[in-house]
């Protein structure tokens, strides 16, 4: 019987746009979130079984249908890499869909839009993944960027909401234009734009860099690496917070996605691609939670994450190509598996930890950290879940977080050699930088939970919260357990990986690499001597992962029973309540508390070439001080020093040309006939 | 074999205490006093296991959690240090990088914690602990990279346990190196001088004493064990690094071992009896320099 796989695949991808656009007529505005929502369920419920049926290892599937489009066609398939990036969209795309119901009930205006949207860009992320031929996969690039757009842009009655899906609509298409030289160059070296034959293509080294370089800009945009992360900033505090958990902890992954998949055309790696990953992605990880720690709205804080975690991601990619460029198999399998691997953790936390701002935002009213505080006793699941992203996103054990960071690690520290000074630089790169990013990052969210959900409530915000209700709270649970389930899960969920780094392996015409695509029976690749170290490795992490696993279930056990013997140890002894020891002074107010701002402020004191935060106020003065005021504000170095200027000297630049722009419509059609005219000749030219 | 690997943690467990007593007898013998019994630590956790807690009507679960997950993250840790060429109870290539990350989650737990209690100077401690452990961090791993070179990667056991008098002859600048560069850590992550002061409570420059100001009763209890656990880890990371066990036979491995944790403790009481404490500002620029002697040895010993 032939394999139904793909065909179902695309079933599932259709549904949530055919609900979508009959949300999208249904007049009453309570009931057009859910018929939506319902579309996301079904139709991702549908996708998962030729996903999960992909990644435990049946023959990927495949499918072509004709296209009346020169150059494109309808070919889709579904690999490892392809079913593995699709698991984060499955997975939070109808929780954020069913969060997104109840967190925009309030709201008056009609919710029809936004609920097409939000299907048409989970079907648009999941088709894209899916996606064979260059033209294809731009067309649904577009789509995805467009209703993305239009999601960001919500509130549009906010100026700075406008602003910001500006911001993302511009950056969004300048990476855009980086990709249609990419595959224009690509598809005419290989003569074709199918993703089968550009991988064929024969090209020089020259070609292949500025084609590396290429993607690393059209791609990077939409990833988030520093300096192309502008974007992000904006538009996460921009959306509504199931759309940020969306964007934020899936949609920026397609970034990852498209460059790993053109890794796979270019052809052997070179050392300097890996590199210049390993640099990229420790400057997005240090920068980027520096900068999150100089923030106090909790959205953007959480923004500014994203990138440090896209840093984390590049720097195990980077060392997988290092690993490619110099045949480490060890460096290879274990440098891109922590890195993909790290793309689905930080969908998991990332969406959640949004969830659950948004659900501050909801109940609160204010996204501002240093208004906030002791939220847990009014909200006490949604503590408990965003304490446990917390914990997670600072890569620290038992949960998912430090399974990814760990496997880079011993990439980095299994790859060294002591006659070759370049493995020793990366494992520098990879030993200070990933333990300097996750002692930030610890300090970040100890930061972000404790002055948002712990001590005395700053402001009649927090005051007056009330826990979100249940179709809020279930989501986030789910979530919460998946990070801990796939840190205790860790050796399941590196096998789910492996297929994903063989096909991103597939690409580089290495003698030794070449057998390791899919298809090709595993037997005759453990025979040659790279399948042989590569195994070896595999089953050395494995072998860890058990031992880290085992550390991680005896330490929640050994954690539970040391607080209850704690609990019932005193028993019949008084338990007092009392104030906070305050000195011995008389009057504390939660005005006294230690803010985000002073929590922080050693730590971006120490960046603070970089971030230029910006202090204004006015010091108390004389023995009665009346009135004292104090502000920090740390704008995005990148937009302000790079962007601004930029555009400011082009738009300089470009002011003659505006003289053709006069909205005459007139005008408009002799230009358009104009270019037409000039295509035809060309074209009966070159006959 | 394996019941016995056993000792080493179960040493740790019992014996940690006793380490703390050592340091306050030095520093008394420096004064000129008398100081308090070796056994001091063992009768303060025995008195506070008794008593009732009082709880700020400020808090949540979270500082009734904390010194539970701190307590069990320090006494897991201790499972993966060895004994000369003993080996841990739990050895994997890599388990190094899960201390480093149980300690930076027992740090995690306790500053929430003390951000729990809503109190300014429990926030100014919690915000120099975080700070200090970003900078740290990178230094111990940097001087991990030094022994990664010279022995391989594997598990702890594996690579201190070749330590040997020929090392030392071949490469003891790198183990001095390192060793100082670990014991700067020592003091760092256990809050003595020259960057903090475990005998002062009320001072606005305290790190990790401020934190715990409210705890009281088995809540303290639980975190001054864990202290000296933490004390006991990074000491046997020094000894381990320092002491050419590989050349000692096994009999003598385990009683060189304690003596050299003694010796710690001794050097650490010296020092902090002859050395004022460094102006907070300065405490980041101790921890580069840390960071920088592993770095040298990482030079040197590419060059070598």
């Amino acid at each position: 019987m032939k394999d139904r796989g793909m065909e179902v695949f695309i079933l599932g991808c259709l549904i949530p746009l055919v609900l979508g656009a009959f949300a999208l007529a249904i007049r009453r505005p309570r009931i057009a979130p859910w018929v939506a929502a319902f579309g996301v369920w079904l139709g991702c419920g549908i996708a998962a079984v030729p996903v999960i049926r992909a990644l435990v290892g049946s023959v990927p599937p495949s499918l072509q249908i004709a296209w009346n489009m020169p150059g494109g066609s309808l070919t889709f398939g579904l690999d490892g890499l392809s079913a593995f990036f699709c698991l984060p969209i499955l997975l939070v795309s109808p929780l954020a869909a069913l969060y997104g119901c109840q967190y925009l009930a309030h709201e008056k205006k009609p919710l029809g839009s936004v609920s097409f949207f939000y299907n048409v860009l989970t079907a648009s992320m999941l088709l894209l993944l899916a996606a064979r031929n260059g033209l294809l996969f731009l067309v649904l690039w577009e789509v995805m960027a467009i209703s993305s757009f239009f999601l960001v842009v919500f509130d549009d009655e906010h100026a700075h909401v406008r602003e910001a899906g500006w911001t993302y609509l511009v950056a969004s298409h300048l990476g855009t234009g980086a990709l249609l030289v990419l595959f224009a160059l690509l598809g005419k070296q290989a003569n074709s734009l199918d993703f089968s034959l550009m991988a064929r293509a024969a090209l020089s080294p020259t070609m292949a860099g500025i084609l590396f370089v290429l993607a690393v800009i059209g791609f990077g945009t939409k990833a988030g690496f520093i300096p192309l992360h502008v974007w992000l900033p904006e538009a996460h505090p921009a959306a509504p917070s199931h759309v940020s958990a969306l964007m934020s902890g899936v949609m920026i992954k397609t970034g990852v996605y498209g460059l790993l998949r053109i890794l796979t055309m270019l052809g052997h790696p070179s050392a300097a691609w890996g590199w210049t990953l390993v640099i990229i992605g420790l400057i997005s990880g240090i920068l980027g939670v520096a900068f999150a720690l100089a923030q106090h709205d909790l959205k953007r804080l959480l923004a500014y994450h994203s990138v440090e975690n896209i840093g984390i991601i590049a720097l195990g990619i980077g060392a997988g190509l290092l690993g490619l460029a110099w045949n480490q198999p060890v460096l290879v399998v274990l440098g891109f598996g922590g890195g993909i691997l790290h793309v689905l953790n930080h969908a998991v936390f990332k969406s959640l930890l949004f969830l659950g701002a948004g659900a501050v935002v909801h109940s609160t009213g204010t996204r501002d950290i240093d208004h906030l505080g002791g939220l847990i006793k009014s909200m006490r699941g949604t503590a408990v879940t965003f304490v446990i992203a917390s914990a997670a996103i600072s890569g620290l054990p038992p949960f998912n977080g430090f399974i990814s960071e760990f496997l880079i690690y011993l990439a980095g520290f299994s790859g060294v050699r002591a006659d070759a000074p370049g493995t020793v630089i990366l494992a520098i790169a990879i030993g200070g930088g990933l333990a300097m990013i996750g002692g930030l990052a610890a300090a970040c969210f100890a930061k972000a939970f404790g002055v948002v959900f712990l001590g005395e409530p700053r402001s009649s915000h927090a005051t007056h919260a009330e826990e979100v209700s249940a179709a809020m709270r279930w989501p986030m649970a789910v979530l919460a357990a998946a990070c801990l389930g796939i840190g205790l899960l860790a050796p399941a969920a590196v096998k789910l990986v492996l297929p994903a780094v063989q096909v991103v392996c597939s690409g580089s015409p290495n003698a030794t690499s070449r057998v390791w695509e899919p298809g090709v029976p595993a037997r005759a690749y453990e025979e040659t001597p790279y399948g042989v170290t590569a195994n070896a490795s595999v089953t050395t992490a494995m072998a860890s992962l058990m031992g880290v696993v085992q550390i991680s279930t005896v330490l929640l056990l050994l954690a539970i029973c040391l607080y209850l013997i704690r609990r019932y140890l005193p028993r019949g002894r008084e338990e007092t309540a009392t104030g906070t020891w305050d000195c011995g002074y008389a009057r504390p107010t939660a005005r006294m508390q230690y803010t985000a701002s002073s929590f922080a402020q050693p730590l971006t004191d120490l960046f603070k070439i970089f971030l230029g935060t910006r202090k204004q106020g006015t010091a108390p003065e004389g023995f009665f001080p009346q009135r004292a005021t104090f502000e920090t504000q740390t704008p995005d170095a990148a937009r302000e020093h790079l962007f601004v200027p930029l555009f400011r000297l082009i738009d300089r630049a470009l002011s003659p040309v505006r003289r053709m722009q006069h909205g005459r419509i007139h005008e408009y059609l002799l230009y358009i006939a104009i270019v037409l005219v000039l295509l035809l000749i060309w074209k009966a030219g070159s006959r | 074999m394996n019941a016995l690997r056993w000792t080493l943690p179960l040493t740790a467990w019992v014996l940690s205490p006793l380490m703390l007593g050592i340091i306050n007898r030095v520093k008394a013998f420096f004064a000129g006093r008398q100081g308090p019994s070796v056994w001091q630590l063992y009768y303060d956790l025995f008195k506070l296991l008794q008593k009732a807690s009082v709880y700020s009507r400020s808090t949540s679960a979270v500082i009734r959690m904390g010194p539970s997950v701190v307590l069990a993250c320090m006494a897991l840790a201790t499972t993966i240090l060895p004994w000369g060429e003993l080996r841990a109870p739990v050895t994997f290539v890599g388990d190094i990088i899960l201390l480093a990350y149980l300690l930076g989650l027992a740090r995690f737990a306790t500053v929430l914690a003390a951000l729990d209690t809503g109190s300014s100077f429990e926030g100014m401690g919690a915000s120099r602990e975080v700070q200090f452990a970003a900078l740290a961090e990178p230094s111990f791993f940097l001087g991990m990279l030094v022994l990664v070179l010279h022995f391989g990667f594997s598990g702890l056991s594996k690579m201190v346990s070749e330590i040997s008098f020929e090392t030392w002859q071949t490469s003891g600048v790198l183990l001095t190196l390192v060793g100082c560069s670990w014991f700067i850590l020592l003091l760092t992550e256990n809050s003595r001088i020259p960057v903090d002061d475990p005998n002062t409570h009320l001072e606005l420059t305290m790190i990790h004493e401020v934190m715990v100001l409210d705890y009281g009763g088995p809540d303290l209890a639980f975190i001054l064990y864990a202290a000296s656990l933490k004390m006991w880890i990074f000491a046997a990371l020094v000894v381990n690094l320092v002491v050419p066990m590989h050349s000692l036979t096994p009999w003598w491995q385990a009683p060189i071992f304690l003596l050299g944790m003694v010796f710690v403790m001794i050097l650490v009481g010296v020092v902090e009896s002859i050395l004022a404490r460094l102006r907070l500002q300065q405490i980041p620029k101790v921890l580069i320099g840390s960071a920088l002697l592993s770095l040298i040895a990482l030079i040197v010993r590419l060059m070598g």
